[in-house]
């Protein structure tokens, strides 16, 4: 953890970024002015509820929202804008720098294709190598992500490997082209806890060994807590929250956040303590509150929650939130 | 709480398999999902049964209704065999045992209103009028959170996750169970929905005196809802103890395993994450079944199947090799009996 060289400039700048679905019912706004930066061989989780947009303004980097998404704003990768790119543009980035790995690998593979000639596939579209290169290649993947008799696995189908297995081909997949950037799709969220340890503790040896850059977008803070340099926390579209994963967890600023954390069961917790809730639900995404969009629920809320939007803001070094009533962590 | 009447719920020597033939470069044959599993449930107690994929929880909790039948064992429910019923007798011995499942969507008619929804076992069991069941459906639907005006026309689709969960519950509930059985019932959840759940099925079970034999592959949801937590691995209980105890002290290396490998948890994540994947459940390792992972595993473990043996008070664990040298959990547990009156 923590090798990050803020030397040479972010490999990706993402400013303003929105996505909003056209409806009957006025605009879905799934993603609302989102700005960060990643920096190389950083490890950067972005963390938030289901709907809170993490997955959408992902998809829209790569390119794979479907055509009535109005996408705007800018994402740079290494000073290269991709947002607005043709199929064709978007396809000399894709595996080569930005390559990504979903939630669902059973769904992800093809189940008429041996696991072997699917990488071999993947192999032989960005790269113009024989058949016989394209097949060497892909056993080395394979030893590259720790399946074991890699030479037999080859010739297997999807459905004759275990999910833990099925998600190492799909980051296999991934790796191909050595990509700079990996994003991880809530990449373990279907697996086990002892699988989940084991395929995490492989992307973040890839990432050493490869040099690569990490985004892991899952629901889980704690997952992020332990993988993550850098953790963003995103509500109803918006970042609310960002700062390095020790920051983060020692002095959290937005209430959004202190929900999320107080709200999960910890082993610590002795048993049948309610758990500190809050009530209500994520706002319609087509017709967002006036002020911040957590203020119905928060309970630190004010009047001018309610009015004013507050803005995503540096407050102390290195960590960002949104909030016009922060907590005081006590830490000067 | 473990002590005095008799356990609401005892399962004896449980065994459920399936037989799958072959397909693919897959192999058939029986699997052994639940392989001799015994635990008690007592009144007003909570059980969690926490376990991997294809650990046979779901197995087990499905066994425990008799939807399918077990191959052998013995459940007895309130002083009844349910292995020995049928019909319309397993169907009115069932009626104090109800679940909750993990999907609320699936589990719900998506043409029915919430309202018939949860009237429909009232019916089934031909309880009271139609007024004294709109009256229950009413009382029950205020129970969970849900307010029967708003809510009780709508049909599941336009209701969030959570409340149709709540209407899942309020379906279980409606006539008057002792027992529910939970099958990972917030999975599906948002952490911040999951959490109004889990404190709701706690206000339930104060208000009610409801047992729950509650089933996740969540560590830590499990212990945060259960007086006793038993781990599951391959068809087998592995450990069952007082949750803290399960926690602080596990004795079973799968249970230790399963502990470090939770994400943000306090212990450092060590090198003792364990490698692998679970055996098939069609051919078991002999003896202990963890062995093929275990880091402690010898010969012994491979030729002889440990018993489930007490080595603290109400803890018990499955292992010739526990984490705990055994004089020292003897001495604590004598510690323990001492200090209490």
């Amino acid at each position: 953890m923590n090798r990050v060289s803020t030397v040479g400039g972010p490999l990706l700048e993402v400013e303003n970024l929105t996505v909003s679905f056209p409806g009957r019912r006025g605009d879905l706004r799934a993603v609302n002015g989102v700005s960060y930066s990643l920096y190389p061989q950083q490890t950067l989780a972005i963390v938030g509820e289901s709907g809170s947009g993490k997955t959408v303004s992902c998809r829209a980097l790569m390119g794979l929202l479907p055509p009535a998404a109005v996408v705007a704003g800018s994402a740079r990768f290494q000073g290269a804008e991709l947002l607005g790119l043709t199929d064709d543009e978007m396809r000399r980035h894709r595996g080569t720098n930005i390559a990504m790995v979903f939630q669902d690998p059973s769904r992800s593979l093809n189940p008429t294709m041996k696991v072997g000639n699917q990488i071999a596939e993947a192999v032989r579209v960005h790269r113009r190598v024989s058949k016989a290169e394209a097949r060497e290649q892909a056993i080395e993947l394979l030893r590259l992500v720790h399946i074991p008799v890699p030479g037999q696995r080859f010739h297997e189908y999807p459905h004759q490997l275990s999910g833990g297995m099925r998600q190492r081909i799909m980051i296999a997949i991934a790796l191909a082209c050595r990509p700079k950037l990996l994003i991880a799709d809530e990449a373990t969220t279907a697996l086990d806890v002892t699988t989940q340890a084991q395929i995490m503790d492989l992307l973040l040896e890839l990432r050493a060994e490869l040099g690569m850059t990490l985004m892991l977008i899952s629901h889980d803070l704690g997952l992020a807590r332990s993988c993550a340099d850098e953790v963003i926390v995103m509500y109803a579209g918006q970042i609310v929250e960002q700062a390095s994963t020790p920051q983060l967890f020692t002095r959290v600023r937005m209430p959004y956040t202190q929900a999320l954390l107080e709200a999960i069961p910890r082993l610590e917790r002795p048993a049948h303590s309610p758990l500190p809730v809050i009530g209500g639900r994520p706002p319609d995404l087509s017709a967002l509150p006036a002020g911040c969009s957590f203020a119905p629920r928060c309970r630190r809320a004010a009047d001018d929650c309610r009015t004013t939007p507050p803005p995503l803001a540096e407050h102390e070094p290195g960590h960002r939130w949104a909030c016009w009533h922060p907590i005081d962590t006590g830490v000067a | 709480m473990t002590s005095g009447a008799e356990p609401l719920l005892s399962v004896r020597d449980l065994v459920q398999e399936f037989v799958v033939r072959d397909y693919g470069g897959v192999k058939g044959g029986v699997v052994n999902a639940v392989s001799g599993v015994s635990f008690n449930v007592w009144p007003g107690e909570t059980l969690g049964i926490v376990g991997e994929t294809g650990s046979g929880k779901s197995t087990l909790a499905r066994s425990v209704l008799q939807a399918p039948r077990p191959k052998k064992g013995t459940v007895t429910f309130r002083g009844t065999d349910l292995v020995t019923l049928s019909g319309s007798r397993l169907l009115q011995a069932r009626r104090h045992l109800q679940m909750v499942f993990q999907d609320p969507f699936g589990s719900l008619d998506p043409k029915w209103k919430v309202r018939d929804l949860v009237a429909e076992p009232l019916i089934a069991y031909r309880v009271g009028d139609r007024a004294a069941r709109r009256h229950r459906v009413d009382q029950v639907l205020e129970l969970v959170g849900l307010d029967p005006a708003a809510h009780g026309g709508r049909r599941p689709r336009e209701l969030s996750g959570g409340q149709a969960q709540r209407v899942a519950i309020a379906r279980a509930l409606a006539i008057e169970p002792a027992m529910i059985i939970c099958d990972e019932p917030v999975s599906s959840l948002d952490v911040l929905i999951q959490a109004q759940v889990l404190n709701l099925f706690e206000q339930l079970r104060a208000e009610l005196g409801l047992s729950y034999l509650f089933i996740a592959h969540d560590l830590a949801l499990v212990k945060q809802v259960s007086d006793r937590v038993a781990v599951m691995y391959l068809g087998k209980l592995a450990e069952v103890g007082p949750g803290e105890a399960v926690y602080r002290q596990p004795l079973h290396p799968y249970t230790r395993a399963l502990l470090d490998s939770v994400p943000g948890a306090a212990t450092a994540r060590a090198a003792t994450t364990i490698r692998g994947e679970p055996p098939s459940p069609i051919h078991p390792p002999s003896g202990c079944r963890f062995r093929t992972r275990c880091p402690r595993a010898e010969q012994r473990c491979a030729d002889e199947e440990p018993a489930m043996r007490e080595l603290a008070t109400g803890h018990s664990v499955a292992c010739h090799f526990p984490l705990v040298p055994v004089a020292e959990v003897t001495v604590r547990s004598e510690q323990k009996i001492g200090e209490t009156p």
